[in-house]
């Protein structure tokens, strides 16, 4: 018991030395309490020369060095950019010219085949006209040949058939006429 | 007393470093840890400028988000004028931050736990930034204790109050670095030497008992680290607003 009251005294010995006024910090008759602010004036004037002329002003140029390669970088891309962009637009010009072009040239090929045909069936059936014509001109003159030597033959045959019905020799000229009278009534049936 | 004792404030008193040179000029155990602050953060820049690589190894990247870090704090806090105040805030900041986490080593001094240190920072900082508003702004700095649309009668009371809290600054500055950072150290000390005395005055089942304080210790060095960080910050933004005070007045 009196060991563990000894203990928690112990235990209160910073307070107590606190107390006293023990503290190093604020033995001021120690000439060492005032020597450290001197050497530490003495530290932080090199440090401070060293930080100001040599660390941070280099320190500084690594990173303003990183920001400009980034900037150039991000410029340089953007650029990149705005080419690809142009080369872009400048091939859907001329994609769609191209298109344009080729649809014209089909048009054209289309439109000249068809005047072709069209000429050339306008040229045929000009022909086959004229071969109708010429085939039915050479009907007519046919049948007119056949007409015209028919009637000479008709003539005969009637003059033959009234002889032998009637015995009799009919005149010719009546029988010319009659001839052609039955012939023509026959081309108008 | 027999056995073991707690020296919670041991800790905190100054030797001459550096062997007989030091001792001949006076050279502390607080400048010995001051010195390795200030070579660890030139070889940090040394190694980290060594690549100048476009993208940055591990110790680049280290000294770049520090060097963002302390130089977005100057522009948003101070303004465009925080250009030429960077290198000073940065020395400072980083003096103190390494001061407060190479304390938390095991036998290197804290020497942010010194007033002396803290108070000299702080009268620095405190004279610095007053010294740059009467250059910006001549006497027209005084203003800066006139507080702008109080009725006329309010500034006798007013204008002693602002100044009170003026001079006040480098006393908050400094104490506040000055307390955190020992707090921080005694409560350690006292926790471990806890353990000690459980030992001492309970045996076997002290030894299991002291489990609790060091667990507490394990616990007491995040927050010790959180804090270290923290403070080192807290100075350095408190520099930056003086200074944006004395270069904007408001």
């Amino acid at each position: 018991m009196r060991r563990f009251s000894a203990a928690l005294l112990l235990a209160l010995a910073p307070s107590a030395a606190l107390a006293e006024g023990t503290m190093p910090q604020m033995d001021f008759a120690n000439p060492l309490t005032l020597d450290q602010v001197g050497w530490m004036a003495v530290i932080l004037v090199v440090l401070y020369l060293l930080l100001s002329r040599w660390g941070l002003p280099q320190m500084g140029k690594v990173l303003e060095n990183r920001a400009a390669v980034i900037a150039r970088d991000l410029a340089a891309a953007r650029a990149a950019k705005l080419e690809a962009d142009r080369a872009v637009a400048q091939l859907t010009i001329t994609l769609s010219t191209a298109r344009a072009n080729a649809q014209a040239e089909v048009a054209k090929a289309v439109a000249d085949a068809k005047a072709e045909a069209s000429a050339r069936a306008i040229a045929l059936n000009a022909e086959l006209d004229a071969k109708l014509a010429e085939s039915e001109a050479q009907i007519i003159s046919a049948r007119d040949a056949a007409m015209a030597a028919i009637k000479p033959v008709a003539s005969e045959a009637a003059r033959e058939m009234l002889i032998k019905l009637t015995g009799s020799v009919p005149a010719q000229e009546d029988l010319v006429r009659r001839v052609d009278d039955a012939l023509a009534a026959r081309k108008a049936a | 007393m027999a056995g073991p004792s707690i020296d919670a404030l041991g800790q905190f008193s100054l030797t001459t470093g550096l062997g007989p040179i030091g001792r001949a000029i006076n050279f502390t155990n607080s400048n010995e840890a001051m010195l390795a602050a200030a070579i660890i953060i030139a070889g940090l820049f040394a190694l980290g400028l060594k690549a100048r690589a476009l993208v940055p190894g591990r110790m680049q990247a280290l000294v770049e988000v520090l060097y963002e870090f302390v130089h977005n704090m100057c522009l948003d806090t101070i303004g465009e004028e925080g250009k030429r105040f960077f290198p000073l805030v940065f020395t400072i900041f980083s003096f103190i931050l390494l001061g407060n986490l190479i304390g938390l080593f095991p036998y290197f001094f804290a020497f942010t736990s010194h007033i002396a240190v803290t108070l000299t920072l702080a009268l620095f900082v405190f004279l610095f930034s007053t010294g740059v508003g009467f250059y910006t702004h001549g006497f027209g700095f005084l203003k800066f204790f006139v507080p702008e649309g109080v009725p006329g009668w309010l500034l006798p009371l007013l204008v002693p109050i602002e100044i009170i809290s003026y001079l006040s600054r480098p006393v908050s500055l400094s104490v506040r670095l000055f307390a955190n950072m020992t707090a921080g150290h005694v409560m350690w000390e006292v926790f471990a030497g806890f353990m000690l005395l459980l030992t001492a005055g309970f045996g076997v089942f002290g030894a299991i008992a002291s489990v609790v304080p060091l667990g507490l210790n394990v616990a007491l060095a995040a927050l010790e680290l959180l804090v270290a960080g923290l403070q080192a910050y807290v100075f350095a933004i408190l520099t930056c607003l003086y200074l944006h005070d004395a270069v904007h007045m408001h």
